[in-house]
């Protein structure tokens, strides 16, 4: 089951050519168009030419988002924009949005990564494919509905939400392939149980979910309520969007596309390289793209690669989920959240910044609390006036991340204050 | 007139509202009403005391929230169809009625009854203007 099964399968000694003649390339690319890389190369006194295999890419500067916020919106962009045919965003306001820009060549490329994801989960072009991630300028929806069509597979575009109308549309229309984040497959599940049916009564035979961290335990319970296998994917807008890393039949870590990206293990305080197997912070480096390439990205994603021999007989290197962050980073209900944009918001609103989140999971969908201590001068005689404070606030929120929490006032001194490190987050998910 | 009521902020929890009523005896305050609005977090506690600016030093002390601010209260006779009168006078008058209660009083044919709204100065005038009673800290 692969999509393109000669790159796939290729031995690693040809992939490791391949990466190197493509990254020689990439870095020449960006060093010329990208004036802000360039600017980092230099000072870091590297040039294009020292890089000459894989083997040289630790020579070359990291990028972080604050780059991409630094270079918002088009400062890495490294073709002429007439070039690109679209753009995507990640979630959250300026500061914190990143803007990808897509050559035809980028698109093409992407969907390649993700109809392979597709092809190792068993998808074919006999494959209804019911797609239930968001579409707009987020990637998940976009980025399944160009490999899905291309793979040949008939093309659901359900977008999220409704879920009445998703499972009466799986039974009339036949879906068998079913690609959304885990906490909504466990909604569906959840749904589908409410409404008094079972896994026979729907044709769905494979799920792929992404955009959010998930357990082995959710992924068991999904595969028996919905009848399926289920599968992860990974990846992130500033590398080109889902796809990036998928499982295969072992279902046993994510095959990262080496093809096109080069991932590397950091220690995430010295930046050091850390040999094959170590935990560390992934690395990523685009190799193949045209408009919006991206040098040793720094996902902040706490992982581990290791390469061996798998038996779908793909050669390339697998990633284990993520186990962690290396910085403060939340993901809710599929959405980047950081604990600075919510701060931002409250000093805005002239609230102090003791505040805490909140997050579980509650009938596998993310609870997202943010607990606000008020001024004293806030408070009066009546619950409409503090009720009105916290309406203001949520909506504020909103703007800012992307989801609406819900937003709890208290009084001035109220909320634990810590001696050290303040506790802002309380993730209660027991997702890693 | 008006009258001082000290409103306090209080958990939805258990103790809570003791804890309150504990700091003011403790202050030797004497309440003469007391109104709970509540939501599933949290309770505002209403209070009129017999010395405000005892409780309000109190309750500053114990590091409560609390809110002071002027209510009308007046007196209605204690039958049926009193408290109607001063109501159907507030819609006549267009005044907006945030919550009302009633205050204890040692006689027995009136009633007093604490009334929020946001215009305490028109509320009284027009109060009066029909013959009712209003009262003011020397009543309670």
């Amino acid at each position: 089951m692969y999509y393109q099964k000669e790159i796939e399968t290729m031995p690693v000694e040809a992939l490791k050519d391949l990466q190197s003649r493509k990254l020689v390339r990439q870095v020449n690319h960006v060093y010329e168009n990208v004036a802000y890389y360039r600017d980092k190369m230099d000072k870091a006194g590297v040039r294009p030419s020292d890089i000459k295999s894989v083997e040289d890419l630790r020579r070359l500067p990291f990028l972080e988002k604050e780059d991409l916020r630094n270079t918002y919106p088009s400062g890495m962009l490294a073709v002429p924009i007439k070039d690109c045919v679209r753009i995507h965003s990640t979630s959250g306001t300026t500061g914190k949005r990143v803007i990808a820009y897509y050559t035809q060549h980028d698109l093409d490329l992407w969907e390649d990564c993700v109809a392979r994801a597709l092809s190792a989960a068993g998808a074919t072009v006999d494959d209804t494919v019911q797609i239930c991630f968001g579409y707009g300028l987020f990637t998940g929806g976009m980025g399944f509905h160009g490999a899905s069509q291309k793979l040949g597979c008939v093309t659901l575009p359900m977008s999220s939400g409704n879920t009445e109308r998703q499972i009466q549309f799986m039974q009339d229309l036949g879906s068998t392939v079913l690609c959304c984040t885990p906490s909504y497959a466990g909604y569906l599940a959840d749904t589908l149980t409410v409404s008094g049916l079972t896994p026979d009564d729907i044709p769905l035979k494979i799920g792929i979910f992404g955009a959010e961290p998930w357990t082995e335990e959710m992924r068991a319970s999904i595969e028996k309520r919905l009848g399926i296998k289920a599968f992860d994917i990974y990846g992130l807008t500033e590398i080109s969007g889902p796809g990036v890393a998928f499982e295969c039949e072992e279902q046993n870590g994510m095959h990262i596309n080496e093809d096109h990206f080069i991932a590397e293990i950091i220690n995430p305080i010295t930046g050091e390289v850390l040999p094959e197997g170590e935990k560390g912070e992934l690395v990523l480096t685009s190799i193949d793209k045209e408009a919006f390439p991206m040098m040793r990205y720094r996902t902040h994603d706490i992982c581990v690669l290791k390469r061996g021999k798998c038996s779908c007989g793909r050669s390339f290197i697998k990633m284990a989920k993520p186990m962690g962050r290396s910085d403060d980073m939340m993901i809710i209900r599929g959405v980047n959240v950081f604990p600075s944009q919510i701060e931002s918001v409250l000093l805005k609103e002239g609230y102090s910044n003791n505040y805490l989140i909140e997050i579980d999971r509650v009938n596998s969908t993310d609870t997202f609390d943010v607990f606000v201590e008020f001024l004293p001068e806030d408070f009066d005689d009546t619950i409409k006036t503090v009720t009105a404070r916290e309406k203001r606030l949520q909506s504020e929120l909103k703007k800012m991340v992307g989801i609406s929490p819900a937003v709890h006032l208290r009084p001035p001194m109220s909320l634990a204050r810590s001696d050290g490190k303040a506790v802002r987050i309380n993730d209660k998910r027991k997702l890693l | 007139m008006a009258i001082k009521q000290i409103s306090v902020y209080a958990e939805n929890s258990k103790g809570a509202l003791s804890k309150v009523t504990g700091v003011l005896a403790d202050a030797n305050v004497d309440l003469r009403s007391l109104c709970i609005a509540d939501t599933d977090e949290y309770g505002i506690i209403r209070i009129v005391a017999d010395d405000t600016k005892k409780a309000q030093e109190a309750v500053t002390a114990a590091g409560l929230t609390f809110n002071v601010r002027e209510v009308v209260a007046v007196a209605i006779p204690d039958e049926s169809g009193g408290l109607h009168r001063v109501l159907e006078i507030l819609d006549r008058n267009e005044i907006n009625l945030e919550y009302a209660y009633s205050l204890i009083t040692a006689k027995v044919d009136s009633a007093y009854i604490v009334l929020r709204v946001d215009d305490n100065v028109k509320t009284e005038r027009v109060l009066k203007e029909n013959g009712i009673r209003v009262l003011g800290e020397g009543d309670i």
